[in-house]
């Protein structure tokens, strides 16, 4: 593993680098919203991915002339995942903004958006429950 | 009619009985009525089938996965045990009517309804022509029984139907349904046929493994170390111990065992591979064991019960024998066990009917208040432990020429230590009815019979154990068929 | 491009394949637009119909062997997106779209029970949008469009459950936790997509089969399959991954824990089906020690563990729900075999689980509709105060134990049959002795329901509208318990299609 190997994967230590601090704030924040934010770092780290491998090194915007007078000397870049991402950005928006409207609600109903907390006054449902059955025994 | 639609008609109407006890549930005579037609039918349609001895009519209904179908057939076996099961199916709704009325038991309708099911799938058994088709009625049959085990709703009989169907689900689940795909595998079929269908497909110390899925899969066969259910079941209502647990669930385990034997290994097969010895020695110590604990036992059903396990592994032994003989016996020993057995607990439960006793050390006396019920009891006890004239000494005396057929002489001691046995724990019973003082504060003279519906049918089951006596050879020339 | 002026001539019955995406796709926006919710329950159920009609079509088309290829807006592939139906995918858009078709009926007066009136549009909105993201996961040959759709499909599914939050405000945070943990596997399952592409060029399954076939020892293509194996994981919940199941199924209205429970972790096990047999092939070394050392343990381990868990539930809802972790191990466990009398194993058990899941859900909607309880120690008497539903459950239970009679034994008969046929002689016994378990939960539920006597409350048979449904599913539960032969001979076309190179007889 030399220094050019390093370099030369730059990209793909960033989406490294990017995708495991994402999915570690995901695991760690007890906060909802912080949760979302990690979730977004993570499906960014693989939009750069997709992004990033679709450049040609020395590769232009891949944007034919108006004229259609297409010279088979210029090197075009990769558009594909570029689109491809378009649609999965897409998507992380539309994730987005359902985790946050949960979180609305959610709040709405447990007053809180701390995790600790709502597990606390989940289970505090459970064991209501729980008593109530062994009533009904 | 054809054969087979007299096959098929024998399930269906059992099944109608079902269905017309649910819609008949407001009017009690109707719904038992019609249970009786439907009895009477189904006995009839056998009878039908017996006469015209057709063997090998089959019929395939369905074909449920390529290369499985549901098809039934006759053969000697098969109809033997369908007489049993339906002949003594009419006895025994004239029993339970009496016994369920006497004793003004709850939901009788479901009680009614079920029984005539797991009747429909016993016939299913009986005519089933393939391995498939039994186990799809074999499961069936355990499933219908559980409401029955479980009808006194106490926490007792939830744990007694709990133990019931544990112990018969796990062991066709675990043991027999690998046995049957592991058939199907090896042999390409399930077919019952003459001579077995696994010869060439299979050999070495496999056909005794095979042997042995299906010896403990065949759980209603009550093999020890699997036959807890057996008295786990005797939480039942009377009349579900008497037709089921001696007679059509049982059986039905045994006649697998010898289907099994016969058809899917072949007797040539198992003897020249000796692969059932090792069946022959746990049978005989199933026989002896059980008798033993029988001794133990101070419930009446509970003793009876263990006489069951015991008995029901002479068939087992007749089939491990293999030898011709040994086959015959066994399947003789199917009929003359059902009428004997089925006798001793109608007479158990006449006994609680009428005096609300359940234990063997409450009995003393008691033939007095009740002399037609203890000596319908003594009649089948005497069946039981193979006397003459009754029928049970026939097939124990087949049993016996078929083990020294097969050079396992001890098999011959075991028989005679088993009817020893029999004497000590059925016959104490009839002495202590008979010859004991009643106990103390009890009106000894005064005669207090069960409902007359009751001992109409005991009485009818006792004479039946004479008439086989007689006609024991009809059997055997039934049972001829399956070793030509 | 070049194949454009080949496909001018088109006829309807032609662009079934597109049909069958698009129709619910159309109909969902409907649903919000009408917003009363008769009116959006008539479009969404027409629109259910006319996806059943059409995928029973398309079955019929495939079901000999053949292959339709449709292409996208005329591009041909790979450049375009390709639709592709062979019989594994008919098979199973027959499975969603029956299931969203007798759902849809029995989800009217359910929902009415379950979920606030101004709700009901938006409720049938999400569900013809789910039905259509399963659909065209379902449907598609391109390797994107796949994820596309999951994830179409994956964010209605979070939208249903959380409508359970009029019943019980713990949907909310079910559907919170399915959300991360869904889009977690999404994201890796694109990740692995990513690889491939990266490795091969292209995203359409022929051409990355093609390509692929010559990679084998690449290491991006193994990280790819890996990472996909993962993602897609998640989303049918196999063993470790499971967690979010059990509250999203418990929580979520009675309609839509039938729904999904019936279809969408069967559609990702199909997806895992074409990724592993038709897209990567099974004789590619990696994938088959993936297989066989790491799905082949999680799924045993899925059986025994889950049903253990499910055998201590008080709640019928998750109860169930555990189950259905537990059957996904047997198909995944018919995956791990690597056979093709497996493959038909897991294919067959796909079918007969989604009917029978289907049923019980669907009879748990109809105890909770007239009692508003799923707590088992409530439901003692039920089985006479509610016949009818109770003799449904039964029924279900029957086929989730595998008694003979009933779906559950064939899925059984083929799974041991494949078991022994490679002569695995434990997995068989692991399998037999695993569905003891489920005799054991099945049974908890009708000693109480059938053995307890009911308390002093007067509790009715549910209406006929949950009821048909119900026992449709039931019915089936028999019909293709004694009828097997229409169900085990699609499955094995489809299995001997997707295990037999699968695109390689292009």
């Amino acid at each position: 593993m030399d220094f050019e190997f390093i370099v030369g994967h730059l990209n793909y230590w960033l989406f490294i680098v990017l995708m495991m601090t994402g999915l570690y704030v995901v695991v760690a924040r007890g906060n909802l919203v912080k949760k979302i934010v990690g979730l977004n770092l993570f499906q960014t780290a693989v939009f750069m991915l997709y992004i990033s491998v679709g450049k040609v090194s020395g590769g232009t915007a891949p944007i034919f002339p108006a004229d259609m007078k297409i010279d088979e000397s210029v090197v075009y870049s990769n558009p594909l995942p570029h689109v491809l991402i378009l649609t999965a950005i897409v998507v992380g928006v539309a994730t987005t903004a359902l985790g946050l409207a949960l979180i609305v609600r959610i709040r709405e109903e447990y007053d809180t958006i701390e995790e600790s907390h709502i597990l606390t006054a989940e289970l505090a449902i459970a064991r209501r429950e729980l008593a109530d059955m062994d009533g009904e025994r | 009619m054809q054969p087979t639609t007299l096959i098929l008609l024998s399930l269906v109407v059992p099944a109608i009985a079902t269905a017309a006890n649910m819609a008949l549930s407001d009017n009690d005579n109707w719904r038992d009525g019609a249970t009786l037609v439907a009895s009477l039918v189904t006995f009839a349609l056998v009878v039908a089938l017996a006469v015209s001895g057709e063997y090998g009519a089959a019929v395939t209904v369905f074909s449920v996965m390529p290369g499985l179908e549901l098809s039934f057939h006759v053969e000697p076996l098969g109809l033997l045990f369908a007489l049993v099961a339906s002949g003594l199916w009419i006895v025994t709704h004239i029993y339970a009517i009496g016994y369920m009325r006497g004793n003004n038991e709850h939901h009788q309708t479901r009680f009614f309804a079920f029984f005539s099911f797991s009747i429909a799938a016993t016939m299913g058994i009986a005519f089933s022509a393939n391995l498939f088709t039994l186990f799809l009625f074999y499961e069936l049959l355990t499933l219908s029984t559980y409401p029955l085990v479980a009808h006194k709703e106490t926490d007792e009989a939830k744990a007694g139907a709990r133990t019931y169907l544990g112990i018969l689900m796990s062991t066709s689940i675990v043991f027999l349904l690998v046995a049957v795909i592991w058939t199907w595998i090896i042999a390409g079929t399930t077919d019952f046929t003459l001579g077995g269908i696994l010869a060439g497909n299979i050999e070495g110390p496999m056909v005794a493994v095979l042997l042995g899925l299906f010896a403990f899969g065949i759980g209603k066969a009550a093999l020890m170390p699997f036959h807890r259910w057996l008295p786990a079941a005797m939480v039942a209502p009377t009349p579900v111990s008497a037709l089921l647990h001696a007679v059509a669930v049982v059986k039905a385990g045994v006649f697998t065992m010898l289907k099994v034997g016969v058809y899917i290994f072949g007797i040539d097969f198992l003897s020249s591979t000796s692969a059932s010895d090792w069946l022959v020695w746990l049978a005989s110590a199933s026989i002896l064991i059980a008798s033993v604990i029988a001794l133990t036992k101070d419930n009446l059903k509970a003793r009876l019960a263990y006489s069951t396990v015991s008995q029901l592994s002479y068939i087992t032994l007749g089939m491990a024998l293999a030898t011709s003989m040994g086959v015959v016996g066994g399947g003789m020993h199917i009929a003359m066990h059902a009428a004997g057995k089925i006798t001793l607990f109608m007479c158990a439960g006449a006994i609680y009917v009428a005096h609300h006793k359940t234990l063997v050390s409450e009995l003393n006396g008691i033939g007095r208040k009740m002399p037609l019920t203890m000596a319908a009891f003594m009649i089948g006890a005497l069946s039981i432990i193979g006397l003459p004239p009754f029928g049970g000494m026939w097939s124990k005396w087949l049993l016996g020429l078929a083990a020294l057929d097969a050079g396992q002489v001890f098999v011959v001691a075991v028989l005679m230590l088993s009817s020893l046995l029999n004497v000590a724990y059925l016959l104490s019973i009839v002495a202590r009815a008979f010859f004991l003082p009643a106990d103390d504060g009890e009106d000894a003279g005064a005669i207090a019979e069960a409902p007359v519906a009751c001992l109409i049918a005991l009485v009818a089951t006792a004479l039946l154990s004479i008439v086989l006596f007689f006609q024991a050879g009809a059997i055997e020339r039934l049972l001829a068929g399956l070793i030509s | 491009m070049a194949g454009e002026a080949a496909q001018t001539a088109k006829t309807l019955v032609d662009h079934l394949p597109v049909l069958q995406v698009v129709v619910p796709m159309l109909a969902s926006p409907l649903c919000m637009l009408f917003a009363r919710a008769g009116l959006a329950w008539a479009i969404a159920f027409a629109a259910s119909l006319a996806c059943l009609a059409i995928s029973i079509a398309l079955l019929a088309t495939v079901v000999d062997g053949g292959v339709i290829s449709y292409h996208l807006g005329g591009w041909e592939p790979p450049w375009g997106i390709e639709y592709r139906i062979d019989t594994a995918n008919a098979f199973v858009l027959v499975i969603v779209s029956a299931i969203a078709a007798l759902v849809l009926p029995y989800a009217r007066q359910s929902i009415a029970a379950e979920i606030e009136a101004k709700h009901h549009a938006l409720f049938y909105t999400c569900l013809l949008l789910c039905i259509c993201g399963l659909l065209g996961v379902t449907a598609t040959g391109d390797a994107f469009n796949v994820f596309v759709f999951l994830e179409i499909s994956s964010l209605s599914t979070y939208a249903l459950v959380a409508l359970g939050a009029a019943r019980d405000k713990r949907a909310l945070t079910a559907a919170y936790n399915y959300l991360i943990m869904g889009t977690i596997g999404a994201t890796f399952f694109v990740i692995g997509i990513g690889f491939l592409y990266m490795a091969t060029g292209t995203l359409n399954m022929a051409d990355l089969a093609e390509r692929i076939a010559q990679l084998e020892s690449n290491r991006t293509v193994r990280a790819a399959f890996a990472f996909i194996v993962v993602g897609i994981g998640m989303k049918l919940a196999i063993y470790p991954l499971h967690m979010w199941l059990p509250n999203a199924y418990t929580f979520a209205p009675s309609a839509v824990t039938a729904f999904l429970a019936a279809t969408s972790t069967k559609v990702a096990i199909y997806v895992l089906l074409r990724f592993s047999f038709s897209v990567f092939s099974p004789g590619f070394e990696f994938e088959r020690f993936t297989l066989l050392y790491v799905v082949l343990p999680f799924a045993v381990m899925a059986m025994f563990l889950a049903s253990i868990a499910a055998v201590f539930q008080q709640d019928i809802k998750r109860l169930l729900a555990y189950s259905s972790i537990a059957q996904i191990g047997y198909m995944l466990l018919g995956i791990g075999l690597v056979t093709a009398t497996g493959l038909a194993g897991s294919i067959i058990h796909l079918f007969n689980h989604a009917i029978t899941k289907g049923a019980l859900f669907m009879a748990v909607g109809a105890i909770v509709m007239q009692t508003g309880h799923t707590a088992i120690p409530k439901l003692a008497g039920l089985g006479r105060a509610m016949p009818l539903t109770g003799a449904a459950i039964v029924t279900g239970g029957l086929s989730l134990i595998g008694i003979p009679g009933t779906a559950g034994f064939i899925s059984k008969w083929v799974l041991v049959s494949a078991a022994l046929e490679k002569g695995w002689w434990p997995v068989a016994l692991l399998i037999v002795a695993s569905s003891l378990l489920a005799v054991v939960y099945v049974w908890k539920i009708v000693e109480i329901m059938y053995l307890k006597p009911a308390p002093q409350t007067s509790v009715g048979e549910a209406p006929l509208g949950l009821l048909l449904p119900t026992w449709g599913l039931a019915a089936a539960c028999v019909f293709f318990g004694l009828w097997a032969d229409l169900t085990i001979d699609a499955a094995t076309d489809a299995a001997n299609g997707l295990f037999g190179g699968g695109f390689a007889a292009r």
